[in-house]
């Protein structure tokens, strides 16, 4: 029996509701490296349902990046079990877990990773290239995905000819391009400022509002708060898991917040 | 994925490195190119042999002396002394697949005609030469069976003589002096060229009667070689035979030893002028073929740079969405686009090349349709086999570890 990722049956024995779109039961993620071991996930259960927004939070080396990277689908654990939308990961092939990258997750990385001499819009179009979408359907879904992120006007722009926050809304646009239902992203504003990483929080709140699913490491409370739940790694284990109290409007945010001049 | 997306993609990835791309293709460019230009070199050759030897006449025989084993020591064509005028006669009164015949000897002399001086070959023959050679007279006549019969002192000259003895003076009825012996010239034959299978000019040379370059100049009495035409071509093998025969028996050869005399038929020379001049045609198309294979390697050698340097550019790849395929297809069909490109280029600059060859060496090019084919099936070839190595490398990454890469 081969799972397929259109088979969105529930799995009957979840333990948390019949809606998670992400269910994670006891998943270890170790690396050898020669004598060593790194243990960079302990057992991690998690449940996540459609429309939420979660921050992950934890120090350095807690184990962040490489959960994020199982739930991408760009890695896969040791051990433990991870069901997306009802279809169990660990029994895909390479060809099935791309397919699952291009079309139901929207990643978005701290480094922006756009390709360099290589417009906004063409970065927008590239994973409508592995679709099996028309040209000018893609062509015409990367322009609605880069006024969607407020850079309709920029697309025929370099990465190095845009700022930093510019950049990143590109790569989100990109990350939106074929509609995934989860849109994950690892410290999305590391690299910029706070005005800037607000600014990216309100295109996130907004998006989740229309029932995206959104799951942002951070290790800035700041940013965290803007998410509607909060977990916590150390170690390799979730330490805390809590709903977010009081989350502020982004949009209202910025009314607050100076303008700076790139 | 289909392909019109990939070769998008791939085609998207070149543009972006126009300058390396089109050093990669530049190997190729210069490899096709030389194919090209080389094997048209070669053809030309080739056609040119085989149209000297059509024009020569494909029914005629070449009889000449031949070896003689003296003292255990083999020589050479022409070394002996047996071949003579009557053995000519014979021939031709013998042999019922022989048309005609002409005697020939030959030796170089120096001429001069005024102030002006050449050193040319003379041979001796009589009128039916030009008869067996299909040689035309582009002034004046030959000299006839009766200066061959008087020895008289009469020449038939070729266009080289002509141009450097004569310049612009009309040379019919001229005197000139061959080892300061008075000639007069009776005609001046139409150019023939360069021979293919001996690479000699065919039109540097002075015709006279046997018996006036026997008694006058060279003081010997046999001959050197007998040329002869077959009533036709089919009768020239049998010809072959017959003379082959008659020879043997005036000679008293016995059976068992060998000929002190060689039959050639033109058809046989003709053969092994193709011969060589496809030996030519072969050695430098493989000689070309060795700068499309390094050109070959120098995509594998950038296409393993490219793979390297965009490490990161995968990684984005395969994160959002292509495969281990995706990625193999893009970089092979950078290496095929690349090899393509290089070789359409090629095949212009080969074409220019041979242009040029014709134009300032004035050597005869023929640019072959299957050496354009073959060229572009063979860069086509090379781009999907030094550019598989490098694509199975790109899919074969990691993309957590690409993403990482710096
Ligand atoms: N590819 C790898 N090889 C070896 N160790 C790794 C690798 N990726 C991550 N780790 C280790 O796993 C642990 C967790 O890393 P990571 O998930 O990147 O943490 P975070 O994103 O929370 O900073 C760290 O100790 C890190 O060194
Ligand atoms: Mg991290």
């Amino acid at each position: 029996m081969t799972a397929t990722i259109s088979q969105t049956a529930p799995i009957s024995h979840s333990s948390s509701g019949e809606r998670a779109v992400i269910l994670v039961e006891d998943v270890h993620k170790y690396y050898d490296l020669g004598e060593t071991r790194v243990h960079a996930l302990r057992g991690v259960s998690a449940s996540i349902e459609r429309g939420e927004f979660v921050s992950i939070m934890g120090a350095s080396g807690g184990g962040k990046s490489t959960f994020m990277n199982i739930l991408g689908c760009l890695d896969k654990p040791t051990s433990g079990r991870y069901i997306l939308e009802g279809t169990e990961v660990s029994k895909l092939d390479k060809k099935e877990l791309a397919l699952i990258r291009n079309r139901k997750i929207g990643f978005v990385f701290q480094g922006f990773n756009l390709l360099a001499r290589t417009t906004a819009q063409e970065n927008v179009e590239l994973p409508t290239l592995y679709a099996q979408v028309s040209r000018d359907e893609g062509r015409k879904r990367a322009h609605e995905s880069l006024e969607l992120v407020g850079l309709g006007d920029r697309t025929h722009h370099y990465p190095s000819q845009l700022s930093g926050g510019q950049q990143q809304r590109v790569a989100i646009a990109r990350a939106l391009v074929n509609r995934p239902s989860i849109l994950l992203a690892d410290e999305p504003t590391g690299n910029l400022d706070s005005r800037t990483a607000v600014e990216i929080m309100d295109i996130f709140q907004k998006l989740n509002d229309k029932g995206l699913t959104i799951i942002l490491v951070t290790h800035e409370p700041d940013v965290a708060q803007f998410a509607k739940r909060s977990l916590f790694f150390r170690d390799g284990k979730i330490r805390k898991d809590e709903a977010v109290l009081n989350r502020p409007v982004a949009s209202e945010v910025l009314k607050n917040m100076p303008i700076l001049e790139d | 994925m289909d392909l019109m997306a990939i070769i998008r993609i791939a085609m998207r990835a070149l543009a972006r490195n126009k300058l390396r791309s089109i050093l990669t293709m530049l190997g190729i460019i210069i490899g096709v190119g030389a194919v090209i230009a080389m094997v048209s070199v070669g053809q030309g050759a080739q056609q040119q042999a085989q149209q000297q030897i059509a024009a020569m006449g494909s029914n005629m025989l070449y009889v000449s002396s031949g070896t003689v084993n003296r003292n255990g020591m083999r020589m050479g064509w022409g070394a002996t002394k047996t071949l003579v005028m009557e053995d000519m006669d014979a021939i031709k009164k013998e042999c019922p697949a022989v048309r005609d015949a002409a005697p020939g000897s030959q030796t170089t002399a120096q001429v001069v005609f005024g102030s002006d001086n050449w050193a040319t070959n003379i041979i001796g023959t009589s009128p039916q030469y030009f008869d067996v050679r299909t040689w035309p007279f582009a002034e004046g006549t030959s000299f006839t069976q009766d200066d061959v019969t008087t020895a008289a002192n009469v020449a038939v000259i070729g266009e080289t003589v002509r141009k450097n003895l004569f310049g612009a003076t009309e040379p019919v009825g001229e005197t000139i002096n061959i080892n300061n012996i008075p000639f007069q010239v009776t005609g001046v034959l139409s150019m023939k060229g360069t021979s293919g299978g001996f690479g000699q000019d065919q039109d540097d040379v002075i015709l006279i009667p046997i018996t006036t370059l026997q008694k006058k100049i060279t003081g010997q009495d046999w001959l050197r070689w007998i040329m002869v035409s077959a009533i036709s071509r089919q009768a020239s093998y049998a010809a072959q035979e017959q003379i082959t025969a008659v020879l043997r028996d005036r000679h008293r050869i016995r059976p068992g030893e060998d000929d002190d005399f060689f039959v050639r038929n033109l058809a046989d020379i003709a053969q092994l002028a193709d011969q060589n001049a496809q030996l030519f045609t072969i050695l430098l198309g493989s000689i070309a073929s060795i700068s499309l294979i390094v050109g070959g390697i120098g995509i594998m050698n950038i296409m393993l740079v490219s793979v390297t340097e965009r490490t990161r550019e995968i990684g984005i790849r395969m994160a959002i969405g292509a495969t281990e395929g995706d990625v193999q297809q893009q970089f092979l069909i950078e290496a095929i686009v690349l090899s393509l490109a290089g070789g359409a280029i090629g095949i212009f600059s080969g074409l220019a090349a041979s242009y040029l060859i014709t134009h300032t060496l004035h050597w005869p090019v023929l640019v072959s349709p299957a050496a354009i084919i073959a060229a572009v099936i063979f860069s086509m070839a090379v781009g999907i086999f030094f550019g598989f190595y490098p694509a199975r490398k790109a899919a074969r990454l990691d993309p957590i570890e690409a993403l990482r890469y710096e």
